[in-house]
């Protein structure tokens, strides 16, 4: 029963991918090249690539992507719920417990604790996306070739935008892909 | 939420199309839905505030599955209960599944394309100006509700995370007890 045995390896996924999706990429690996050998190693880095140039995070996209090899269109809207239905249930319960008690003094105490954790985790985020955006290698260093001058200015570009001009993030970002186009196609 | 709350048909298809246009952007990992989300919900319709939007990344972040869905589904039921949190997860999943399922059927295509591949590239920069941006607004904005204990946080998650790879769910639990006892020895101030 292929649609069953999608629905759950997805659903495996989806449950214990906590912390990101370079958390899930191991997981996906395992479950769908090593134990169900529904991708080759091969078919598996083409999709991690079509993973980083497409929007959406990395585990759905896993699971369509997968779902469409081995069950055509049903495949894949089986698999994509199994990927999203275990985090949607445990996340469902948390959203209600958060509407019913964020008002109470202990859990709000909590929560004061929780937000700027998460903007320190958003700030490595950032400082990642920004080595990886001046730097080819993704990480600091003085060789020069290994510098990315139109990264830099695409960078700078795009913080004028958001901060001078007050463009929405969406603009900032299709301005910053064209400027690519420009930059790294046409030059 | 606003005083003048809009009409359900209108708030479930704003959520719906909201969700859907996030999605369609979430370029470059789970975080880019922060600056996304805060300038839709928090800043354009005004439905949240700041502080319950970093709540909602925060619990998103505690649970499994990715931040971008979990985030929306978190809006979603805020504003409209169960049948938000539906439309919200639906609305986040669609974009990336027809996307994947096109470029899937044209896959040699996309590859080998060289004006995609530089777009990426370009976006990859924007993508990181964005996220800075908003980052930086964030800290700012919580360390002048929070103050000291705020900012110490902010660094230490920040050193935890980016240095020593703690695991995301360690950092939140210390940091959960430092404000809880925090707040307990400060005693009647109210957080």
């Amino acid at each position: 029963m292929i649609y069953l045995q999608l629905f759950l390896s997805m659903a495996k996924i989806g449950a214990m991918s906590i912390g990101g999706g370079y958390v899930a990429l191991p997981l996906i690996q395992e479950e769908i090249v090593n134990f169900r050998g529904w991708l080759t190693q091969a078919s598996f880095s083409d999709l991690v690539t079509i993973s980083e140039m497409t929007p959406g995070p990395i585990a759905i996209n896993a699971s369509t992507f997968v779902g469409l090899q081995v069950g055509e269109f049903l495949g894949a809207v089986i698999a994509t719920l199994g990927c999203i239905l275990p985090s949607s249930i445990i996340i469902s319960i948390l959203a209600h417990v958060y509407k019913k008690y964020r008002k109470l003094d202990t859990f709000s105490e909590i929560m004061c604790g929780l937000r700027p954790a998460v903007i320190g985790m958003i700030a490595s985020a950032a400082l990642s996306l920004v080595l990886f955006a001046i730097f080819n290698s993704g990480a600091p260093s003085l060789n020069i070739s290994d510098i990315n001058i139109y990264g830099i200015i695409i960078f700078i570009i795009a913080v004028l935008l958001m901060r001078v001009f007050k463009l929405s993030p969406i603009k900032t970002m299709l301005i910053s892909g064209v400027l690519g186009v420009i930059a790294y196609a046409v030059i | 939420m606003k005083d003048e709350k809009p009409a359900k048909d209108k708030l479930y298809s704003t959520i719906f199309f909201s969700t859907l246009k996030l999605s369609a952007f979430t370029f470059g990992g789970g975080y880019v839905i922060v600056p996304l989300m805060r300038k839709r919900f928090v800043e354009e319709l005004g439905w949240i505030n700041e502080e319950e939007m970093l709540d909602s990344i925060s619990i998103a972040q505690t649970s499994p599955g990715p931040i971008a869905v979990n985030g929306s589904l978190l809006v979603g039921y805020r504003l409209a209960g169960f049948k938000g949190a539906a439309i919200a997860t639906l609305g986040s999943i669609l974009p990336p599944f027809f996307i994947i399922a096109l470029v899937s059927y044209f896959y040699d295509l996309f590859r080998q394309n060289t004006y995609i591949s530089a777009a990426m590239q370009g976006m990859q920069a924007g993508v990181a100006a964005v996220v800075s941006c908003t980052v930086v607004d964030l800290a700012f904005g919580e360390g002048r509700r929070g103050g000291v204990l705020s900012i110490f946080l902010m660094a230490a998650s920040f050193v935890c995370v980016y240095f020593l790879k703690w695991h995301v769910l360690l950092i939140f639990l210390i940091s959960a007890v430092i404000s809880f006892i925090h707040s307990r020895i400060n005693g009647s101030k109210k957080p």
